[in-house]
């Protein structure tokens, strides 16, 4: 079995300037902040992110978006960090709000082979604009795209060596959903335990989805 | 008793046992506080929990539980956790039987704009277009007008649309409204007001229940 686990500062090195990642988390509760801080000091910059909202002004992607490192993103919901809304009203950063189910089925979609999904949520609204509708059985629906990243960043509270992945309570949300959706996966672990050490009902991610594991997560205030 | 609380109070009136209900940020989380005694809800919460619970009187809390405005929460016996795509298969899948959520505008259509001001405030819609499409009911709880009586309560929303025609009901510190074919049904007024005061601070024409209630 290949070894799986990196420093951060490698993982980091994966990460070029321009590159479009997902990162996990809700609130900043789920986001591997480990992963967050080494980009930070590598200064990345240029890059598109795809996640549900863009943290808080201390934690999470907010922190991403403080260093000047976000180009773009693509989010649910920007409200708790007001320095997004700022960027975007003066038009430093380009801000796309997706609808949050839409968009995690449109991850859902490119990390399960999908060619779209169809949705009733955002007809007859600005979400609309551009896109087919389909009409099902009498229904109308829009057709949303598939999404796809080049790396995604998740938060584990227990990673084994081989990458398996055990989230605790509400860290779960968009992380196993992006860990199918892009070509690399980088966990950042609160522990890390040997093979056999999560109880396979437990195992929210397999671990064939994750490329590489960084030790040390915790949570910043 | 505040408006809002006097609001959160009313709604609360409208929920059945068993039911799973999710409740929007603000105003409508305080509905939780006044479920009637006999009856019991499960509520739902986007990032992923069926049977969240009150906020933690504790100072020390678990950081992995948080509700879906990121601050920490409990959950009661018998929750569970899932990921964003399931907890949204239950929310636009029907399986949610309420949302309550604020609104900055309502119209006699049962559209509603609630996520963004442009160019003001955008703090994006977050789940609410996908719950509004999804659940059996839409109850929007509000106060009447804005600030400056403002009407909130139109003909037609100005503002970007979160969704066309999904609202049932729209429960204000002064009136229970239902969004009928018709257009807007006054169903029941605030012991402290009148209907001519209800029709003035709306902007749409009030239909009068033939049953009108009086008093909450």
């Amino acid at each position: 079995m290949a070894n799986k686990l990196i420093t951060a500062d490698q993982a980091a090195d994966f990460i070029q300037d321009g590159m479009i990642l997902m990162i996990g988390g809700f609130m900043s509760n789920g986001t591997p902040e480990a992963l967050i801080s080494a980009l930070i000091e590598k200064g990345v910059k240029d890059l598109t992110v795809i996640a549900n909202d863009s943290g808080t002004p201390g934690t999470g992607i907010g922190r991403l978006i403080a260093a000047e490192a976000v180009k773009k993103l693509i989010a649910s919901h920007i409200g708790l960090n007001p320095l997004t809304g700022q960027l975007m009203n003066e038009g430093k950063m380009d801000v796309q709000l997706v609808p949050q189910g839409t968009l995690i089925e449109q991850i859902r979609a490119g990390g399960a082979g999908l060619g779209g999904i169809l949705t009733a949520t955002g007809l007859g609204t600005e979400i609309e604009a551009g896109k087919e509708t389909i009409e099902v059985d009498g229904k109308k629906y829009l057709l949303e795209k598939p999404l796809k990243a080049d790396v995604a960043l998740i938060r584990a509270s227990v990673a084994d060596e081989s990458g398996n992945v055990f989230y605790k309570a509400t860290t779960r949300n968009f992380n196993p959903l992006i860990a199918t959706a892009a070509d690399m996966v980088i966990a950042a672990a609160e522990e890390i335990v040997p093979v056999g050490g999560i109880e396979p009902e437990a195992v929210a991610t397999p671990g064939i989805f994750v490329d590489y594991l960084v030790g040390g997560e915790a949570y910043v205030d | 008793m505040s408006i809002k609380e006097r609001i959160a109070k009313r709604v609360a009136q409208e929920l059945h046992d068993g039911d799973v209900v999710n409740l929007g940020i603000g105003l409508p989380t305080m509905v939780s506080d006044y479920v009637p005694d006999d009856i019991t809800i499960c509520l739902q919460s986007e990032n992923g929990i069926l049977g969240m619970g009150a906020v933690p009187v504790a100072d020390s809390y678990d950081r992995n539980i948080v509700n879906a405005g990121g601050r920490p929460v409990t959950v009661e016996m018998g929750a569970c956790y899932f990921d964003s795509a399931l907890s949204f298969a239950i929310i636009r899948g029907g399986h949610v039987d309420m949302t309550v959520l604020g609104a900055l505008q309502v119209d006699q259509e049962g559209s509603l704009a609630s996520h963004i001001i442009p160019g003001k405030m955008v703090p994006g819609m977050g789940g609410a277009m996908d719950l509004v499409t999804g659940s059996k009911k839409v109850i929007i709880a509000m106060t009447h007008t804005a600030k400056g009586d403002a009407p909130k309560i139109l003909e037609k929303i100005t503002l970007p649309a979160t969704a066309v025609g999904k609202v049932d009901k729209i429960i204000t510190e002064l009136a229970v409204i239902e969004v009928t074919d018709a257009g807007l049904l006054l169903k029941e007024i605030a012991a402290d007001t009148t209907v001519a005061e209800v029709q003035e601070l709306t902007a749409a024409k009030l239909l009068i229940a033939e049953d009108l209630k009086i008093g909450f």
